[in-house]
């Protein structure tokens, strides 16, 4: 057994574990760092592949985005586990069964004559994998690309724009209104015309 | 040696339990977005293999568009799943049947 084999066996198990404990356990801040470690191996099985550039990027991505992201939504909601929880064990036959004849149907779709072609030995990326993916992405997929940076622009307005709310009753600066100031809604110089100090109490004093 | 199948299994299997967790998990909707993450996982993991064994960037390159995309949704995912809780006070799914649906 080859030392890369050992490797892909080894991170293999440890994602299969890590995805089987992310569905299956019962708090949802554990299932969602169980799914750090999912992808933490799943990047490391990329490693191996020789696709570094995507590797980083789900690390940097997911483990550090999304993953994140979703923390904090799990941390902010109140979830009631048990009402979530039921049906679990009812549900429970029919996953395992839906799942197993799926994977029964993959592996036979898979096949066992391709167990025996080994992957190209060479790296067909070269020196640099990041420049080979960097020459196909900007030559020939140069469009979907900004289309992609649009997706993110739009996904970003649209998660702002659902979660931003106008509290009643909470005092709050505007600050349109606060630049477009003038001196003179400040200020009110009021004209009066001066008192007469009147004479006979000015004497007495 | 390490063939191309074995990734490709690996992918098969990370598949089915990640549609076996969205059978089970019925009524929690974060763990239902965490096994969408899954699946396209395994779904990248299958491109970045055959991107590997054809020799053709082309597959690495899906596998950023899918990121890409897979990060949008599930920023709005939860956007939106925030703002359910924000009115209803629930994730259960069985509870949002305000649509009739």
């Amino acid at each position: 057994m080859s030392i890369e084999l050992f490797f892909f066996y080894a991170f293999a198990s440890v994602l299969t574990a890590s995805a089987l404990a992310v569905i299956t356990v019962r708090n949802s801040v554990h299932a969602a760092l169980f799914l750090v470690l999912t992808f933490f191996t799943a990047a490391a099985l990329w490693l191996l592949l020789q696709a570094e550039f995507l590797a980083v990027a789900l690390v940097l991505v997911y483990v550090g985005a999304v993953m994140v992201l979703f923390l904090f939504v799990v941390m902010m909601l109140d979830i009631n586990t048990e009402s979530t929880r039921e049906g679990f064990a009812r549900y429970l036959p029919v996953g395992v069964i839906v799942a197993l004849l799926m994977l029964a149907e993959m592996i036979s779709l898979i096949g066992i004559k391709s167990m025996q072609v080994p992957l190209s030995p060479t790296d067909p990326a070269g020196a640099s994998n990041t420049a080979w993916i960097g020459h196909a992405l900007f030559a020939d997929f140069l469009l979907p690309f900004e289309i992609a940076a649009l997706i993110l622009t739009v996904a970003l307005i649209a998660a702002i724009a659902l979660t931003l709310r106008q509290r009643a009753g909470v005092k709050h600066q505007t600050a349109a209104q606060q630049v477009r100031v003038k001196a003179t809604d400040r200020v009110r110089i009021v004209k009066m015309a001066s008192e007469k100090m009147s004479t006979d109490s000015g004497e007495a004093s | 040696m390490i063939t191309l199948a074995h990734y490709i299994t690996l992918g098969a299997v990370l598949f089915c339990i990640s549609v076996a967790g969205i059978i089970i998990n019925r009524k929690n909707v974060i763990i239902l977005l965490m096994a969408i993450e899954l699946m396209l996982l395994a779904v990248n993991t299958n491109f970045i293999a055959f991107s590997r064994f054809w020799g053709n960037a082309d597959g690495q390159v899906f596998v950023f568009f899918v990121l890409t995309v897979a990060a949008a949704e599930s920023a709005i995912g939860l956007a939106i799943l925030v703002v359910l809780f924000r009115n209803r006070a629930t994730i259960n799914v069985a509870e949002l049947d305000s649509m009739k649906g």
